[in-house]
Formats: C-alpha cells, sequence, structure tokens
C-alpha cells in the first residue's frame, strides 16, 4: 500500500508520523510524507521539514518528503488521487482546555472530499 | 485565534444559589460548585448516557472521567451544578482559554433532559460568571444538536463560525 501522510506542524501530526513508520514497517507500506504549513505553530514549512527529515532519520525508515503548495487540504486530496495514493493518513482532533475535541479545517475537508480511505490519527 | 463576540453586550443573569421548579414539577437547587463536589460529579458523570457525549466529553471511562474533572474544577474556573433530592443530575463549567475569554459546556443527565433545566443552568453559569467580571464567553456545538443550538440562541448567544463541524458561538457578558 501506498500511503500518503500529510504533516503539518502539530503534536498530533508528528505522532501520525510515528504511527504511520511504526506501521508501514509491519505492513510494508511505502509512505510519502508531505509537508505543509498547518498554521497551528509558529513552526513554517522548514522547520516542519526538518524535524520530519531528523524523526526518519533517528528511525531508519526511507519515505520521500514532499512540499505542498497552495491550499493544504485540497491539495492532500489532489496528489492523492492523481498520484495513484491507496490511502492519506492525518493526525489531527486537538482538544480545547475544556476538553473538547475539533477536527482541523484541513482534516475536514480531506474527510469530506477525498476519495481515498482517510486515516485519522488522535 | 481570535474569537468574534457580539458588540452588545447580554442583560443580566441570575446569579447562584437558586431554586427553580422544571417543566416536569421537579424542584431543582442550582449552586456554584467546586472541589468538594468531585466525587459526586464523579458519581453523576458514571451515569452519563454515552449517546449524549458531545465531542469527546464526558469521557467514559472513571479514570478518564477523574482526570478531566481535576481540569475542570481546578483554580480560575467556574462551575454551577444542578441537583434534585440532593442528588446531582447537571453540571456547567467555564473554563479559561489562551485570550481572554472562557469556554462553555453543559451536561445533564438523560431522564432530567427537555424539561427546562439546561437554560436554567447555563443562565445561572452566566449570571455567576458575571458576578465574577467574566467579559467573553464561547462554546461550541455540533451542527446537527438543533436542541442545544435552539438553547444557546434562546438564552442569548450568537453563531460566530459555522464553517466548521462544529459551530461555534459567543456572547458578551459586560
Amino acid at each position: 500500500m501506498h500511503v500518503l501522510l500529510g504533516v503539518g506542524g502539530s503534536d498530533l501530526s508528528y505522532q501520525a508520523l510515528d504511527e504511520t513508520i511504526e506501521r508501514a514497517r509491519e505492513a510494508g507500506d511505502e509512505v510519502t510524507v508531505a509537508v505543509f504549513d498547518g498554521h497551528e505553530t509558529d513552526a513554517g514549512e522548514d522547520e516542519v521539514q526538518e524535524r520530519v527529515r531528523e524523526r526518519l532519520d533517528e528511525t531508519g525508515f526511507e519515505a520521500e518528503i514532499r512540499r505542498l503548495s497552495g491550499d493544504p487540504g485540497s491539495r492532500l486530496v489532489d496528489v492523492a488521487e492523481s498520484e495513484g495514493f491507496d490511502r492519506i493518513v492525518l493526525g489531527s482532533g486537538e482538544r480545547s482546555t475544556l476538553g473538547k475535541i475539533q477536527l482541523g479545517s484541513i482534516a475536514e475537508f480531506v474527510l469530506l472530499n477525498a476519495q481515498t480511505p482517510v486515516t485519522l490519527i488522535r | 485565534m481570535t474569537r468574534r463576540y457580539p458588540d452588545e453586550p447580554a442583560g443580566t443573569f441570575p446569579a447562584p444559589p437558586r431554586q427553580v421548579t422544571d417543566s416536569e414539577d421537579r424542584s431543582i437547587q442550582l449552586r456554584c460548585a467546586d472541589g468538594t463536589d468531585r466525587t459526586a460529579l464523579i458519581e453523576m458523570y458514571k451515569q452519563f448516557d454515552p449517546a449524549d457525549r458531545a465531542q469527546g466529553i464526558p469521557p467514559a471511562r472513571e479514570t478518564a472521567i477523574e482526570r478531566w474533572l481535576e481540569n475542570i474544577l481546578d483554580t480560575d474556573r467556574y462551575n454551577v451544578v444542578a441537583s434534585h433530592e440532593g442528588d446531582l443530575i447537571g453540571h456547567a463549567t467555564l473554563v479559561p482559554d489562551e485570550d481572554d475569554g472562557y469556554e462553555l459546556a453543559i451536561f445533564v443527565l438523560s431522564a432530567y433532559q427537555g424539561a427546562g433545566i439546561g437554560t436554567e443552568l447555563v443562565e445561572t453559569l452566566l449570571g455567576h460568571g458575571q458576578s465574577e467580571g467574566i467579559e467573553q464567553v464561547w462554546l461550541t456545538v455540533e451542527r446537527w444538536n438543533d436542541p442545544a443550538i435552539a438553547l444557546y440562541r434562546k438564552v442569548g448567544f450568537e453563531t460566530s463560525n459555522s464553517e466548521r463541524f462544529e459551530q461555534e458561538m459567543s456572547i458578551r457578558l459586560a
């Protein structure tokens, strides 16, 4: 299976990276990491990409990293469809101080618009 | 993230403690709550119908309920509980956000829903908030939860963001 993992810089997006690596190792999945600026932290794309690179190096897992320019949600859906990915994986569902879970707008867009299965990590 | 609030403040809300009669003629006590109500609240949330959970709260397992209540009953939070014949049957809370606003949530046990208690709870909590100098309150509600949205509207909340799965509503208290 060829997995498209979106990483936008939130804590949950890095958790999704770790879980995807672990799962891909067991299942023999091929992974492409799409890096974007999810505007959930101050980290820009460069910083997110660097952190993804470090994590991949630490775990010794090989995956292609690429940048998504433009609107991250629609770009994830486009790339998954036009390049024949089998699944999109995203981390989303941060909690407010009160404890309510809220999906980010990017995850919402992907869930509603993707033609491929979507795995939400939270 | 900047939240939008109505320009005009809402009117004055009644402050706790209060006693009200619900539409099924039950006498309901509304009062402030704090850490000493922790055990009673855990008991109440253990009875909570899983179908009435919203956006992941209240949590289902007892240990998760305890952890969640620890946060909700911490300092700088404002809590009002509703009781009937000595048992807690509802709870409303205001928790500060990262700016100057407070997030609101209410919970009423299913046997006591639809009797006007939720409205009284929210109004009494807002009255409590007003007397504590809170000016901005917001909440999120699932877009398909019409009874809850109608309740919040009636109390004076206005929709501030409807582009998400969860509709955001807000009110200005002063």
